[in-house]
């Protein structure tokens, strides 16, 4: 049960810090990789010429959009089950990443949507359940900033999560079913192009890089959360980064 | 007299049962709503005003208007649902009522399903009533009237049940209702494609019972999810 | 290299506003991220340091509040 002791943010903040930098490292090595494989290597596809290359950020950021909702509702339900303070800082910390994806998807699907289909916007299946996604970050993000005691705007957010994280499918099947009814008006923008393996090997790499730029950034997020939240603790007053920084603004 | 008093069973001083406390909340609500008609009419008149403007910002054309009535009609209901939302625990909360109920021998969550019920009867119900007269305007035939009007008495339901979640989430928090909004849309966006669209199959000639199934799986899953997620919710509040 | 010039690969087949109009948006916003992020560990730095200020002066006035009772006797009656 030693994973159990990581639950108590005065042994997770060392752990995060020593796992983040790592992450870092990784992600940009892969986010590299994959921009290579995908601007350089990669040929043009033969129907969309070069403007198909937008899917090399476009899957990425949607994919791990969605993903980062997911694991805000793994943290919430954590956080329900067994009352831990981690929980409810974790899914604060992924949060805003959510967000930011989600408004990248939305916005390469755009400008790829418009060269492609000849509009920026389109009411399909995923893009309209991206765009209520992207309501859902943003709802979490303003009521758990809106409501200041800590144990409530967790607990608040942790449930807004949980709803949000059972409605995604709900909301995906009743868009799908509304395009269906009104044939015609929509194409499926984000109908991707018959991959041959370079492709997907550029999608995978870039999804990777993503997924652990987020969770090194949230974990990062996560260790400046703790330090607000357990101010006055003395595990954190006692920090090195803490007594370094009193001492450059003791002098004032 | 106090409002939030309990009657005991008629002769006994034993407390009420659940059930009993429900009803007990159920029509004490429904009295106070009659009393503050204000509350409740103007969510109506609402539903009624969109009704009313859209035409005229549309134009009469009745090709264009029998397009968009099940949609803004539905919008309409919609909006005037939400609207009367935030005052569905506001009251209680400040005369520390809610907090009676917390803490009563009745699990919250029924008490919940009785305020959520009073608010459909009083907000939900007579937009019901009122839209085959308002689908009159859009030109609908009777048969798309008809379904309007099943489609709403299914779906305010929902409205008010995944409302009253936004509404114990935000309860005395500061920007509350702009707040209750953004929590809403994305749980009303199903009721809202489901209802509108059996409407708007409706006029075409192709079946909706499939639409219908569906709204009323989603009364069911909201009848039994909601009071729960609200009882949570108020418990949050009132700590 | 499927590039035969660097002008090819910015034109990206005339589609390079778009094409690049995404990868520079991504690319600002993420960095974006990254600084607010850090500025939020200064602002969480400060924050500790003023609760440790809050800690030394209650733990001060405490002190004084003893200092006094102790000089006044027990009871708080003013006679």
């Amino acid at each position: 049960m030693k994973l159990f002791s990581y639950a108590a943010p005065q042994n997770f903040y060392p752990l995060a810090g020593r796992l983040w930098p790592w992450l870092a490292l990784l992600a940009t090595v892969l986010a590299l990789a994959g921009l290579w494989v995908g601007f350089m290597v990669a040929p043009s596809d033969a129907q969309q010429g070069q403007a198909y290359r937008i899917i090399y950020i476009h899957v990425p950021v949607s994919w791990i959009a969605m993903v980062i909702y997911l694991a805000m509702a793994f943290w919430s339900v954590l956080g329900l089950v067994f009352n831990t303070r981690l929980s409810g800082l974790m899914t604060r910390a992924l949060a805003p990443t959510g967000a930011l994806l989600a408004f990248l998807s939305l916005w390469t699907g755009a400008l790829w949507g418009k060269p492609m289909w000849g509009t920026y916007w389109v009411w399909d299946a995923r893009l309209t359940s991206m765009l209520i996604l992207l309501f859902l970050y943003l709802g979490y993000i303003a009521l758990t900033s809106a409501i200041e005691d800590p144990r409530r705007s967790d607990r608040a957010g942790a449930l807004v999560a949980l709803v949000g994280a059972v409605n995604v499918p709900i909301i995906y099947f009743s868009v799908k079913w509304w395009n269906t009814l009104h044939q015609g008006a929509s194409v499926s923008l984000t109908q991707s192009p018959r991959m041959a393996s370079v492709m997907l090997t550029g999608m995978l790499l870039m999804s990777l890089a993503i997924w652990l730029y987020a969770v090194a950034i949230a974990l990062w997020r996560v260790r400046s959360l703790m330090l607000v939240r357990e101010s006055h603790a003395a595990w954190v007053q006692q920090l090195p980064e803490v007594q370094a920084h009193r001492a450059l603004r003791g002098v004032a | 007299m106090h409002p939030h008093t309990f009657r005991a069973a008629a002769g006994s001083h034993a407390l009420p049962s659940p059930g009993q406390a429900m009803l007990g909340l159920l029509r004490r609500d429904l009295r106070l709503a009659l009393r503050r008609k204000s509350e409740w009419l103007g969510a109506v008149f609402f539903f009624v005003l969109v009704a009313a403007l859209f035409p005229l910002a549309i134009g009469p054309e009745p090709a264009t208007l029998r397009l968009i009535g099940p949609g803004v009609l539905w919008v309409a209901a919609l909006l005037a649902s939400m609207l009367s939302l935030s005052r569905l625990f506001e009251a209680d909360h400040q005369d520390g009522s809610l907090e009676q109920m917390a803490l009563s021998a009745a699990p919250l969550s029924w008490l919940v399903s009785a305020k959520v019920a009073a608010h459909w009867l009083i907000a939900g119900l007579p937009l019901v009533l009122l839209s085959p007269l308002l689908g009159l305007q859009y030109g609908l035939s009777p048969q798309a009237l008809a379904m309007l009007a099943l489609t709403l008495l299914i779906g305010t339901p929902v409205l008010s049940l995944l409302g009253a979640i936004g509404a114990a989430l935000t309860l005395g928090v500061r920007g509350g209702g702009v707040l209750q909004s953004l929590l809403l849309l994305p749980l009303y966006v199903p009721v809202l494609v489901f209802g509108a669209g059996a409407v708007d199959a409706q006029l075409r000639g192709l079946g909706a019972q499939a639409h219908v199934s569906v709204l009323l799986a989603l009364l069911l899953a909201a009848a039994a999810f909601s009071p729960w997620a609200c009882a949570a919710a108020l418990r949050l509040a009132l700590e | 290299m499927i590039w035969t010039s660097a002008s090819e690969f910015w034109a990206m087949g005339g589609y390079g506003a778009y094409v690049w109009g995404s990868v520079g948006v991504s690319a600002a916003l993420l960095a974006l991220e990254v600084w607010l992020a850090r500025v939020g560990r200064q602002q969480a730095l400060d924050a500790v340091c003023e609760a440790m200020d809050a800690d030394i002066e209650d733990a001060a006035s405490d002190h004084s509040i003893h200092g006094e009772k102790a000089a006044n006797g027990p009871s708080g009656v003013t006679p």
